[in-house]
């Protein structure tokens, strides 16, 4: 029977980290529950993707903890690493598409890793299929330099969705994308909750992709959780700093 | 007062300095351990291992083509009038085919393969960690350190004693080519004479020094770009300073290398 009662699937409890002298995140704690897309605003600097980082493991956190699936993320070692990463997918901010391989080869880089025992004709028609989701099967052959940074994007989100991960980290999908764009990568990102059944924690200051995607937000400010609630919160806030963000 | 507010200054300066030269050598010597491991640990990267080989090898051909043929040519021109004056032309093959392969081949490919390939590799793995590429590979369930520094360094290892090899056999053919300019010498005489000065004994120590060659720019290369700064300016300067490191580091094993020699008595 399925259970639809939400229930965490990332828990970080007083989490802190610091470059140097410059402490980052400040006793952050908040939850993701299964199925929900999570929106993290902030200003530029306010420790949005430094948070991401350290749930997939990119960063070390100084303290605190972080629970993905009830598994504490800074003590898993390296021997476990590569299961923990195949359950969360992150969409990086620039695409981080490889350079030197065509779409099909981007694709096929974390699947040749992750889902070791698919075959390769398997592997052809699960890309092909992905690349249909993102609108765009024709770019099979072509070089991440012959592409738009609207089609970047969705390749580069094609690859995190590739490995059906149960959890997505987008750091600022939308970011230097036109209008139109933006909304076309608001739309994927809520058709890929839908279609792979994921939770997501969508990092960004875009307030339109916020509103287009959060079933719940969390501001951030100067590292510390400035705000948390659902859409009709923020706007209905008179916080001046909240106000500032949805006018 | 004044005066010993500028000495204590200078002092904090100082100790940055050290301070920092010592971080540098911890951060090599950490990046050599983690190399040196995940080289001998399961899941190699053949097919990157191959393509990196087809990069250094192959790619490089024409500029040590270029450079091994010039390299016997010059010195065959410039030594020609002065062994003539001692009446000991005859000599000529011999002399450049012992210091070709003893010492200007592989010191003077390793130089030009410290500009083209440990630049190369600087520019491209720092560019790799500009664009969040290497994060990417992690997220990926791949080892970066693996995929992208073991594949380039074992690669530059193999590949650059090849081209030495390569650069001293187009730099004999080269000389051969000088030494017809002005008089008429048979390619068999020529290549024949050339080969009876050249023993196991001078050939062996330029071939081992050249995989050390290979080690050093691959390293270097790798090392500077995978640590990288954030901006598109550290791009530059990782791939800038990985040629001047690994030119500065050839010379240096060149030297460590010809005193070994020596000591053992290898000359």
């Amino acid at each position: 029977m399925k259970n639809n009662n939400p229930y965490p699937v990332i828990d970080i409890n007083n989490l802190q980290i610091s470059f140097g002298n410059q402490k980052v995140l400040k006793n952050v704690s908040l939850q993701l529950f299964n199925g929900e897309n999570l929106v993290v605003l902030g200003k530029s600097g306010s420790g949005k993707s430094v948070l991401i980082k350290c749930i997939a493991r990119l960063l070390d956190a100084d303290s605190g903890t972080i629970n993905v699936f009830g598994d504490n993320v800074n003590d898993i070692d390296n021997t476990k690493l590569t299961d923990f990463r195949k359950k969360i997918g992150f969409l990086f901010q620039s695409g981080a598409l490889y350079d030197s391989m065509t779409v099909k080869e981007n694709l096929e880089f974390p699947l040749r890793r992750i889902r070791r025992n698919m075959s390769q004709p398997e592997m052809d028609s699960k890309i092909l299929e992905t690349l249909e989701n993102v609108g765009l099967a024709d770019a099979l052959n072509k070089m991440p330099s012959q592409l738009s940074g609207g089609m970047r994007k969705r390749i580069s989100l094609a690859r995190t969705i590739v490995v059906d991960p149960q959890i997505m980290l987008y750091d600022e999908p939308t970011t230097g994308l036109d209008p139109v764009t933006s909304d076309e990568i608001s739309a994927l990102i809520n058709e890929v909750q839908k279609k792979y059944k994921t939770s997501s924690i969508i990092i960004t200051h875009d307030i339109e992709c916020a509103k287009a995607t959060a079933n719940r937000i969390v501001m951030l400010q100067d590292g510390e959780i400035y705000m948390e609630g659902d859409l009709a919160t923020f706007e209905n806030s008179k916080d001046p700093l909240i106000k500032a963000f949805f006018k | 007062m004044h005066q010993t507010l500028k000495l204590s200054e200078k002092t904090i300066n100082q100790t940055h300095i050290i301070s920092n030269f010592l971080t540098d050598v911890a951060n090599v010597c950490l990046f050599i351990v983690r190399f040196i491991k995940q080289s001998f640990t399961r899941n190699h990267e053949f097919k990157e291992f191959f393509k990196q080989c087809f990069q250094i090898g192959y790619k490089s051909l024409p500029l040590i083509s270029v450079t091994g043929t010039i390299m016997g040519l010059v010195l065959t021109i410039q030594s020609r009038p002065v062994l003539a004056r001692f009446g000991a032309e005859s000599l000529l093959p011999g002399m450049v085919a012992v210091s070709l392969i003893r010492e200007m081949g592989p010191v003077i490919t390793g130089l030009i393969c410290a500009g083209k390939i440990a630049s190369s590799m600087g520019a491209e793995l720092g560019s790799m960690k500009v664009t969040e590429q290497i994060e990417a590979m992690e997220v990926s369930s791949t080892n970066p350190m693996k995929f992208l520094v073991v594949t380039r360094v074992w690669a530059a290892v193999l590949m650059i004693p090849l081209l030495i090899l390569y650069a001293d056999c187009l730099g004999i053919l080269g000389s051969w080519a000088g030494a017809n300019l002005k008089g008429d010498v048979s390619f068999t005489l020529f290549f024949s004479q050339a080969f009876s000065h050249i023993g196991f004994i001078d050939l062996m120590p330029a071939f081992i020094k050249s995989f050390f060659f290979g080690a050093v720019i691959g390293l270097v290369g790798c090392y500077k770009g995978y640590n990288a700064g954030r901006g598109t300016e550290s791009v530059g300067i990782a791939a800038n300073s990985a040629v001047v490191i690994s030119s500065l580091l050839v010379l240096i094993v060149d030297v460590i290398a010809v005193q070994i020699t020596d000591m053992i008595g290898i000359v």
